[in-house]
């Protein structure tokens, strides 16, 4: 029994940090999220590093590792909160592990981890929600293919992706039946992606509109009609995968906290002495541990027991869509005014806990499906 | 990270079940000869202080193999194993590392045997969770201390023979912990007086104890003088990974989902209440988050690590789940969950006297407040209360 990381993790996650500290300072993050939202420069460097192809089989260029190596990855990226497409050019590539045929593997995959292309998902249409009822781009029989219309509101790192998996339907099908999934490249007829105005700096986003653009048999992943099943592991992994994440800047707001709270001083004292200050830091901490026990674990199950990811990555999802968020307003609160201030960095830590409460589904969804797997 | 266990460990799983199929009958066949019979035989098995050092007369056994022992029992709702509580919890640990051979010879075996109770006097009026305030007083004369003063909240002390009792024996105010020793004192000394408090559960099961020259032989002392501090916070600090808790909780859960299914709240079953859902799933997930962190710390402790401060963690999620399940319960049944006995009473009244005695883990066992001020200056560093 040992439920915690091998020395190569360990070591893994320490490179990971000091590369991330010595490149990518917050001054770094600001300028980037600031600005163009998105460091070609920088995310060819992390593909040099293997950070892109991690979870990728080596016969694509990867290092083929496994979901739990890739946890101390995410919760550095968070702890940093680099602006980076990684996370979903890594869920685009599993995607295209599980469902994608050796073609499309061989095309992408290898791009993917190089850090030449980057695939995002583009599931859901009107709201990011695990559920086949999000999906309304519509995709009219055309030939063996479809064409697609639909409009998707809002898909992580559009406009810095190359190929999006898009979710549709066959026109008039309900439910989980008549899903499909098709590759689209970015440039396709009838493709536009519009950024979105995000809270959240470090993390883009961007509209994607469909109009009538074509796709053929050889772009679809999977059987027509049948990617639900797809779907929904892609969602579960999307879901552990930004918790991961959360983790790392959830722990990091703490710091930058507690560290306040040790040097600011009122009433004669550090205001860290006070309880109103020192106790909704300590159930901080309670919630940080208690996320990665639950977070570990679901990795774990993606790599080792499939059947149970479902229950682990809701669990783990919906406490961290809860807590962390308070977490954030407690990071703005306990610092006073200056934590209001743009130039300090509390509100980045506040703005990200709100990007990851819905990413996957919020609370509310895997809360319900926690009940609904406990029988009830 | 893996959750293999070795095939030793697999094989001692195994030989705990087979036990378990042949000794253990149905819970309403479990009659007083059965329990008799229960604890000659788990004593037999050495599985009583199952991690207590052999010579001792403890079981000697792994830590990850006391995991499983407890894990089997606790699954199968067994009796615990050994029943002088205080004695296994605390008593015999502090024995066993500060205690002389002659101490460890004539209470470990008793212990083990569950041949009395055991009960803990530490708390005192103006001494709780500043427990280092504590002022019952020992004077030494000749081979003897003479003890006076009081105690309070001591749990089953009527019906123990022994007593661990922290006094002060030191009159340097300045070091309020360094004056502190640890006696063992026999309840049938003369000038101890016991007078059981009623709880709000309506029962007693703790009370206060008062010391009117109580003369204590000096080879009762456990530990140096002035080192009862160190010699009880040791013991209580034997601390574990908390794993074999989670049985108990999540049998809770399960009658929880089994009243929400029954109960009929605004119309329809309160299991389809959202809000209702929600709060189960929220208990569900946490019961899981200790159950792992459980694992995280037993993992370090297979390393060799010592735990530390990290189980405030779990105390604190166990304190709130205590707490939550209850009121609940109590919630979902509406007008009937004020009612606790009688032919409304939902289950017998079983939920309403559960919902009383949330104290016992939130309050007994160091409260949240406390728990909290632990995390926050031992692991994140934060300046300590004045
Ligand atoms: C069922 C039960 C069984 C018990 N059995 C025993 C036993 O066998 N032997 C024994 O010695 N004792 C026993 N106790 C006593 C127990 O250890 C104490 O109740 C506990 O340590 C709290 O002390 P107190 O009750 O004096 O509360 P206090 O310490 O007076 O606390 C009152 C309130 O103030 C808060 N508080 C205190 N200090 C702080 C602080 N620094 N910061 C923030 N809040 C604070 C507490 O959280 C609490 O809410 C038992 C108690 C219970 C309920």
């Amino acid at each position: 029994m040992n439920f915690g990381f091998t020395e190569e993790q360990q070591l893994l996650r320490a490179e990971v940090r000091k590369f991330l500290d010595e490149n990518v300072p917050m001054t770094e993050v600001r300028r980037i999220a600031e600005g163009p939202g998105f460091d070609p420069e920088l995310h060819r460097r992390m593909a040099e590093l293997g950070w892109l192809g991690l979870t990728i089989p080596e016969r694509f260029g990867g290092a083929g590792l496994g979901a739990v190596d890739q946890v101390g990855l995410l919760e550095e990226l968070g702890r940093s909160l680099v602006p980076t497409p990684l996370l979903s050019a890594s869920l685009f590539a599993a995607l295209l592990e599980d469902a994608g045929s050796e073609a499309q593997q061989g095309a992408w995959l290898p791009e993917i981890a190089a850090g030449r292309r980057i695939g995002t998902l583009a599931f859901g249409d009107e709201e990011e929600w695990p559920d086949p009822r999000a999906i309304r781009t519509v995709g009219e029989p055309d030939g063996g293919g479809f064409l697609l219309t639909g409009d998707k509101e809002v898909v992580a790192d559009a406009t810095a992706a190359d190929v999006f998996a898009v979710a549709f339907r066959s026109p008039g099908s309900e439910g989980a039946e008549g899903v499909s999934l098709a590759l689209v490249p970015a440039g396709a007829a009838g493709v536009s992606v519009d950024p979105n105005e995000g809270v959240d700096l470090t993390k883009r986003s961007g509209r994607l509109r469909l109009e009538g653009v074509r796709v053929g048999e050889a772009d679809l992943l999977g059987a027509p009609g049948a990617a639900w099943p797809t779907i929904a592991r892609a969602f579960d992994r999307g879901a552990v995968v930004v918790t991961a994440e959360g983790v790392g800047a959830a722990e990091a707001a703490l710091a930058l906290t507690v560290d306040y709270a040790r040097q600011r001083v009122q009433f004669g004292q550090p205001i860290g002495r006070f309880q109103g200050v020192k106790h909704p830091l300590a159930e901080s901490y309670v919630d940080i541990e208690s996320v990665k026990s639950l977070v570990y674990f679901a990795a774990w199950c993606l790599d080792h027991a499939p059947q149970e990811v479902p229950l682990a990555a809701s669990r783990a999802k919906a406490y961290a869509s809860e807590a962390f968020p308070r977490l954030g307003l407690d990071t703005v609160q306990l610092h006073g005014a200056i934590g209001y201030t743009w130039e300090y960095d509390a509100h980045l830590y506040l703005k990200r806990a709100r990007w990851l409460r819905p990413a996957f589904g919020d609370a509310g969804f895997h809360s319900e499906r926690v009940a609904a797997l406990g029988g009830l | 990270m893996d959750f293999q266990l070795t095939p030793e460990e697999e094989a001692f799983r195994e030989e705990v079940r087979a036990f378990l199929d042949e000794n253990l009958p149905p819970e309403d066949q479990r009659g007083p000869e059965f329990l008799a019979e229960w604890n000659r035989k788990v004593r037999e098995k050495r599985w009583v202080g199952f991690s207590w050092p052999a010579e001792v007369g403890g079981g000697g056994g792994s830590l990850m193999k006391q995991v499983i022992l407890k894990e089997e029992m606790a699954k199968r709702k067994a009796p615990p194993l050994g029943t002088c509580f205080m004695g296994l919890a605390w008593v015999g640990p502090a024995i066993i590392e500060y205690g002389t051979e002659e101490q460890k010879k004539r209470f470990i075996p008793d212990i083990l045997d569950g041949a009395y109770q055991w009960c803990t006097g530490y708390s005192e009026p103006d001494a709780g969770s500043d427990l280092a305030a504590l002022k019952c007083r020992a004077v030494r004369e000749g081979d003897h201390y003479v003890v006076n003063g009081q105690k309070i909240w001591t749990s089953i002390a009527m019906w123990s023979k022994w007593m661990i009792l922290l006094v002060r024996t030191g009159t340097d105010p300045s070091d309020k912990h360094k004056g502190i020793t640890c006696l063992l004192v026999p309840m049938d000394t003369p000038g101890i007086t016991v007078r059981p408090i009623r709880n709000m559960s309506g029962g007693s099961m703790f009370a206060e104890v008062f010391f009117d020259n109580v003369r204590v032989p000096v080879e009762n002392r456990l530990g140096e003088e002035g080192e009862g501090w160190r010699v009880t916070v040791s013991a209580l600090a034997h601390e574990r990974s908390g794993i074999s808790e989670i049985e108990g909780l999540r049998r809770r859960l399960d009658a929880l989902r089994e009243l929400a299914r029954r109960t009929v709240r605004r119309g329809r079953p309160a299991a389809e209440d959202p809000e209702v859902r929600r709060r189960i799933a929220s208990i569900d997930t946490r019961i899981e988050a200790m159950r792992l962190n459980g694992m995280r710390f037993l993992t370090r402790q297979l390393k060799g690590e010592p735990l530390g401060s990290e189980t405030s963690i779990n105390k604190l999620h166990r304190a709130a789940l205590e707490i939550e399940i209850g009121e609940l319960a109590l919630e979902m049944q509406g007008a009937r969950g004020a009612v606790a006995g009688g032919a409304a009473a939902v289950d017998g009244g079983g939920w309403q006297r559960f919902s009383l005695s949330w104290p016992e883990v939130v309050i007994g066992g160091g409260t949240p407040n406390i728990q909290k001020n632990i995390i926050a200056e031992r692991i994140l560093g934060l300046p300590k209360d004045a």
